[in-house]
């Protein structure tokens, strides 16, 4: 494991705003994309990447690195700017996305990514996947922690369930899903009971850490784009490993599309293409300095 | 005599002994496949999800990932269908080192009828990019079919069925589950077929014999990857008939009359098997006997064929 010492929350903001023009720029500069999820989950992301796990991407493979799983994939290009900037692959090769023959997948795929510890895209497999290796790390006495990243949405998904009774059957304290609850989905539901209306929120009327709670699971709610919170939430998980009996989950409220302002809290913004003018907005609210952003994105 | 369900189990405790990266991940069917064997011998390997087979492979999945080599123990149905999305996405697309135990295949399954019934196996997983697929003969060709696919590396397909059939091979046979093989030889037509369909197929050879025909039999244990030129060269030019208990459409009588077409020689093909039917619950000789594939009604349909 390389030694890394943590980012202020300074720094971190830093990053976040830079990953976030990263992310806008890259999936316009491809064509092709999704903006909101990987905006509403970079926070979780880079807290988790450069704060939290313990690996070393000059060694992605190292044995007893702590294990991630996106099981919403189609926040992959999220991950990829989490990853180019953590160090593990150029930042330049984010142009390749979504092109042919490039490691940068529309959703993530473990054999041509080093880093990707699991291929994913249809969505809600990723923690059952994530169970797997926590199960497996038990049997294997080994000490890693495995992340598992949820969409709200994607938690409509039945075989999240399925995981989630046999993760907290098993007493994978070793496991911790963090869901990024940004309210809204590609499309979503109809004005119905508990629904604001506008298409929001795909658990209204459901208690969703009522449902964890009722697995058996450790239940932590926070503010997603909190950087204390998360911080907080992340450590209780970790002290949970060996001790608790029980999988935690972070239910982390967020803002899909999360600082940019047209993007923000709108599923039109699932996925798009921002125009030239977008993104000229978009780094002016973001702060990012053309020279340092690449003047050619 | 016994079961291709128990040769598996067995042969899947012996594995185990000797490597430790054998694990079993079970769909709360472990004494229906039979891997229930496993548990008792290796209970620290053997991981019971429930009745969750989508779960069941994405737990497997992940323990993969750790250097595992799980099978899964489960209804090939449930494997195929109920789980197939998550079998494509995580297990074959990533070329994952997951066995996937298909028991209870074809018609017969103790009358549980169609639900529980897998006759589009097969096509489907020989449709899936990077997926091997198996389908022995008898208990023999089981044995042989579970250690190879244990030692192979990627993802594999075993067509397992649950009822006895009289064996093909003898016990002390040298095995090769990957090859086609000529069973019984003879000119005028060739029968190919897979699975313990084969079984019977012998039994429908003695009868064509009694009525004055010569035919060949060719087993075909693995469907994906094929030896096209070897299979093409046992098949010959002549009249082809393949058998199976699986839908015509998409297993044996498909890469058959597929190999067959592009060769440009061979043939006429009849592809017997269900044809684009739905089965019920019933006897096995029953079952057998609607839908083709006793050993009576296979001749009956040659000779129809032929006449």
């Amino acid at each position: 494991m390389e030694n890394l010492s943590p980012r202020t929350s300074a720094e971190l903001e830093e990053l976040a705003r830079r990953a976030r023009w990263l992310v806008l720029s890259t999936v316009a500069e491809a064509g092709a994309g999704h903006i909101g999820g990987p905006l509403s989950q970079m926070d979780l992301l880079l807290s988790l990447y450069f704060n939290h796990l313990r690996i070393d991407p000059a060694d992605p493979a190292w044995a007893d690195r702590d294990r991630f799983v996106l099981s919403k994939g189609h926040s992959a290009i999220g991950l990829y700017v989490t990853l180019a900037l953590r160090g593990y692959f150029p930042e330049s090769e984010l142009a390749t996305f979504d092109q042919g023959d490039s490691r940068l997948q529309g959703h993530p795929d473990m054999r041509l990514l080093p880093g990707i510890d699991a291929s994913t895209g249809s969505l809600g497999q990723g923690l059952s996947v994530g169970a797997g290796m926590a199960l497996a790390a038990k049997k294997q006495s080994r000490g890693f922690h495995t992340w598992v990243v949820l969409g709200d949405g994607e938690s409509e998904e039945g075989m999240v369930w399925e995981a989630a009774y046999a993760a907290a059957r098993y007493g994978l304290d070793n496991l911790t899903a963090i869901v990024d609850r940004n309210g809204l989905q590609q499309f979503g539901w109809p004005v119905g009971p508990g629904d604001r209306g506008d298409r929001r929120d795909p658990w209204a009327g459901a208690d969703l850490a009522g449902i964890f709670r009722g697995f058996g699971w450790n239940v932590v709610e926070i503010d997603g784009h909190d950087l204390g919170q998360i911080r907080r939430s992340y450590e209780a998980a970790d002290a949970a490993r060996g001790v608790s009996g029980s999988p935690t989950v972070i239910l982390a409220q967020t803002v899909k599309g999360k600082g940019i302002s047209f993007t923000e809290g709108t599923y039109k913004w699932h996925n798009g293409i921002a125009t030239i003018e977008q993104l000229d907005l978009a780094r002016a609210e973001l702060g990012v300095d053309l020279v340092q952003a690449g003047a050619g994105r | 005599m016994s079961a291709q369900r128990d040769a598996w189990g067995e042969t899947l405790v012996e594995i185990a002994g000797v490597d430790q990266r054998v694990v079993v991940v079970d769909g709360d069917l472990a004494n229906s496949t039979k891997a229930d064997l496993f548990a008792a011998a290796h209970p620290e390997r053997f991981v019971e999800i429930g009745i969750a087979e989508q779960n069941m492979v994405g737990v497997a999945f992940g323990m993969s990932t750790l250097g595992y080599r799980p099978w899964l123990s489960s209804f090939a149905v449930f494997l195929t269908h109920r789980a197939l999305d998550q079998v494509r996405m995580l297990v074959s697309q990533t070329r994952a080192n997951v066995k996937i135990a298909g028991s209870y295949s074809g018609l017969l399954n103790g009358s549980s009828g169609k639900t529980h019934q897998d006759i589009e196996d097969l096509a489907i997983m020989r449709a899936m990019p990077g997926m091997t697929v198996l389908a022995p003969a008898d208990e023999h060709e089981m044995r042989a079919a579970t250690r190879w696919a244990a030692e192979h590396d990627g993802p594999v397909y075993l067509r397992i069925a649950r009822d006895a059939v009289d064996p093909v091979f003898g016990a002390s046979d040298v095995l090769d589950p990957t090859s086609p093989t000529v069973i019984v030889e003879g000119h005028e037509l060739t029968i190919v077929s897979t699975g313990v369909q084969t079984s019977r197929c012998v039994q429908a050879v003695e009868l064509l014999r009694e009525r004055g025909l010569d035919p060949r039999l060719v087993h075909v244990p693995m469907l994906k990857p094929v030896d096209g030129p070897a299979l093409l060269d046992l098949v010959g030019s002549g009249p082809i008939v393949t058998v199976e208990e699986h839908s015509i459409i998409g297993g044996l009588g498909s890469l058959v009359s597929e190999l067959v077409a592009e060769s440009g020689r061979g043939g006429p093909v009849l592809r017997i098997g269900l044809d684009d039917a739905w089965s019920e619950s019933g006897p096995s000789g029953f079952l057998l006997d609607k839908y083709g594939l006793s050993p009576r009604r296979v001749v009956e349909r040659v000779l129809r064929w032929r006449s």
